[in-house]
């Protein structure tokens, strides 16, 4: 990354614009700012922008129709109207069916939907974050309105197996819809043969610009939008379209498809070698999540007895941008409620960091990395309660046992 | 990213008495479980005099959790017990220079220590009996538990009560949402049903110090007029035309009139206004109004 400072691996919270992406989208803000559903040649251009970059969006999900996609204005649109139609086109049916480990953009809809009176079943995981598919298979029945499991997790990278989940639920008649906000570009996806209904993706993650995403959906399912008006993407989102955004996101998903086999060599050789440095040279750290089965880019390393707002300070201070599950970092109450779902003790759940990389990272960025982190650790350490001299305390959660709040 | 205070990220980055203490003879250990930050603070009381002779911290947790403890050891060395028991946390927020509302409780768990290990000092048991919540109401940073526990001992039924009770509510009104809930909730408990039809006030920060109009224009113009002077050394002058509200107009003339400096001069009499005034003030040239005036009156 020429222009900016610093080493940024915190991808899987957004993306940097991709230059060529920038350049594309450039002239839908000028000369070419005509309305796509105008009758004439300035609206008849953009129109046809859009109509193309549809079709990379298309290519890159493998689906039947360019029809099957919805621009939406982001992840979280995408997936507040994927469940929220289901509810609607089929009122009989009362239950929901998602996971523990979900992003708050499915999570605090569903909660919500539960207070309106919806059932709501939260898939559970083990200490690596996995499913349990015998517990969903329980579960799928009439009564459930949509299943929605995320294709690959934000904070640990795991990857849950959404294409045998959508069979499994297509089987029962139960329409099934993934986030992949995640997972688009950095893991192969053929849509066309598979059973999922819907599916949500994002821009930002994907180096192009805030604010745009996608819903995919399935030929032949039954719909209700989330917004009505104009008669925008054949009415199923009205307001007129974000051209440039659009334009960027076709050409974001183009760039995505030519660069998904650099995403599973180099940049995972990158991610692996951070994290075998880091844990051989931390003593008290692991990795979280489902090491076989995860997402490229994606480091997830709880560092024990320290909290991970304070790392990330540190590691701020020395130009290294990552994130953390702690509390602290989102002004709430609780850690990840990821890490907490995979049973990592709060001493650990605190100090989780995630490193979450691009094509733009170098392994020159991952050496200083691995560097600039053992001293940040033993210096919190020191102020710890829980550490002693050269290791945690004996018995750290009896020697040092607080009156809690 | 927190909007840390400077103080506070000094004390995050060198913090000020880290570790335990020798010979210690008084600790507290404290956690808050929002968080889940812990904090231990060792004591090394003189006996004699009961006076703080050295203080130690060890703290699981956030930057703002470990400048708190940092500040909080440099607050109470050479303190006797007595005085530093009235170290409340808005002191030791304040001593940092402020701490978002999201993480005040960590000034809290900071004070929470102090009493423990004052306790512990003197043989007594110290029992918390400070309940924390998740927070609802940035603007005022008030957490859940306060509000339900309001709601419930004051039996308040809407929003407006909990506003009048609280404060919390009181300012953006982006928690109704969650203040109705709580108010639900409770209600239920009772037997009784919501009704959120009124609306609601905001709640009027008090002012410093309560001027009349007339007094406060002759206050900005006593303080023009001592600006006057230094100006019409430099061969320019400035003259108040007008009070809006916070806005300010003011004529330039002479050498100041569309110099360079003009900018910085405006900036400078705004400085001293909001100073002493005590309240936010734009300067602004009177002749930029006459313009938007003749451009609106053309628009139209
Ligand atoms: C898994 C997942 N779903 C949804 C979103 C929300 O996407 P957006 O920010 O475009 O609304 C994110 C982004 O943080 C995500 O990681
Ligand atoms: S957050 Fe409660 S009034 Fe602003």
């Amino acid at each position: 990354m020429a222009e900016v400072e610093g080493i940024y691996l915190d991808n899987n919270a957004t993306t940097m614009v991709d230059p060529a992406i920038v350049q594309e989208m450039l002239p839908y803000f000028t000369e070419q700012f005509g309305n796509p559903s105008s009758m004439h040649n300035f609206g008849n251009k953009v129109g046809l922008a859009v109509k193309k970059a549809r079709k990379q969006v298309q290519d890159l999900l493998g689906a039947e129709f360019d029809s099957e996609i919805i621009f939406t204005s982001c992840g979280t649109e995408s997936d507040s109207t994927a469940i929220l139609s289901a509810l609607k086109a089929q009122p009989e049916r009362k239950e929901i069916i998602t996971t523990v480990v979900e992003h708050p953009a499915i999570l605090s809809l569903c909660e919500y939907l539960e207070k309106e009176g919806y059932k709501i079943h939260k898939l559970h995981v083990d200490e690596k974050g996995r499913l349990d598919l015998e517990e969903y298979e329980e579960l799928l029945d009439e009564k459930v309105a949509i299943v929605s499991v995320m294709w690959a997790n934000n904070e640990t990278g795991t990857i849950f197996p959404v294409e045998k989940m959508a069979e499994m639920a297509n089987a029962k008649g139960v329409m099934f819809h993934t986030d992949a906000v995640q997972a688009v570009g950095k893991i192969p996806i053929d849509l066309k043969n598979s059973k999922i209904d819907m599916l949500s993706l994002s821009g930002h993650k994907l180096h192009a610009p805030k604010g745009i995403g996608v819903l995919y959906l399935r030929r032949g399912v039954r719909f209700r939008p989330l917004l009505r008006g104009g008669h925008q993407e054949r009415g199923r989102r009205a307001g007129t379209e974000n051209a440039a955004s659009i334009v960027a996101l076709g050409k974001a998903t183009e760039l995505a498809g030519e660069h998904m086999p650099f995403e599973n060599t180099t940049v995972k050789a990158m991610r692996d070698r951070l994290e075998q440095g880091i844990l051989a040279a931390v003593p008290n750290c692991f990795v979280t999540g489902d090491t076989e089965n995860r997402l490229p880019n994606t480091a997830n390393i709880a560092f024990e007895y320290i909290e991970g707002e304070a790392i990330l300070m540190l590691l701020n201070k020395m130009g290294i941008a990552a994130s953390s599950g702690s509390a602290c970092t989102s002004g709430s109450l609780e850690p990840s409620h990821v890490m907490r779902a995979m049973g990592i003790p709060y001493t650990a759940a605190h100090g989780t960091i995630r490193f979450s990389f691009s094509r733009y990272n170098t392994m020159e960025e991952v050496e200083k990395v691995i560097e600039a982190v053992p001293p940040i650790v033993a210096k919190l350490r020191k102020l710890s309660p829980y550490w002693g001299e050269n290791g945690p305390v004996a018995e750290p959660e009896k020697a040092f046992a607080p009156v809690y709040a | 990213m927190w909007d840390y205070s400077e103080t506070v990220k000094e004390h995050f980055y060198n913090p000020r008495n880290a570790g335990a203490v020798e010979d210690a003879n008084g600790v507290g250990d404290v956690g808050s479980i929002s968080c889940g930050d812990a904090l231990r603070l060792t004591l090394k009381v003189d006996p004699e005099n009961d006076v703080i002779l050295d203080a130690g911290f060890q703290t699981f947790g956030c930057g703002s959790a470990i400048a708190s403890s940092s500040a909080l050891t440099e607050m109470v060395k050479g303190k006797t017990l007595d005085e530093a028991l009235k170290i409340s946390n808005q002191d030791i927020a304040e001593f940092l220079g402020g701490l978002p509302p999201e993480k005040m409780h960590c000034s809290v768990m900071g004070r929470e220590a102090l009493q423990a290990a004052i306790a512990n000092y003197r043989g007594e048991e110290w029992v918390d009996d400070h309940e924390e919540g998740a927070l609802v109401c940035k603007c005022f940073a008030i957490d859940a538990v306060m509000i339900e526990d309001t709601v419930r001992e004051n039996s308040l039924s809407t929003v407006q009560d909990v506003i009048n009770y609280t404060k919390a509510g009181g300012g953006c009104s982006s928690c109704h949402e969650a203040i109705e809930e709580i108010l639900t909730k409770v209600l239920a408990e009772r037997g009784e049903q919501p009704d959120f039809s009124q609306p609601t006030e905001q709640v009027v920060p008090e002012k410093p110090y309560a001027m009349t109009n007339l007094q406060r224009i002759r206050r900005i113009e006593m303080i023009i007029e001592s600006i006057r002077p230094q100006l019409q050394r430099d061969k320019g002058d400035v003259e108040l035309v007008d009070v809006e509200g916070n806005t300010v107009y003011v004529n330039m003339t002479g050498a100041c009139a569309g110099c360079q400096l003009e900018m910085q001069t405006l900036g400078g009499i705004q400085q001293r206004l909001m100073e002493d005034l005590g309240e936010f003030i734009r300067v602004v040239p009177a002749k930029m109004r006459e313009q938007a005036q003749l451009a609106q009156i053309q628009g139209a």
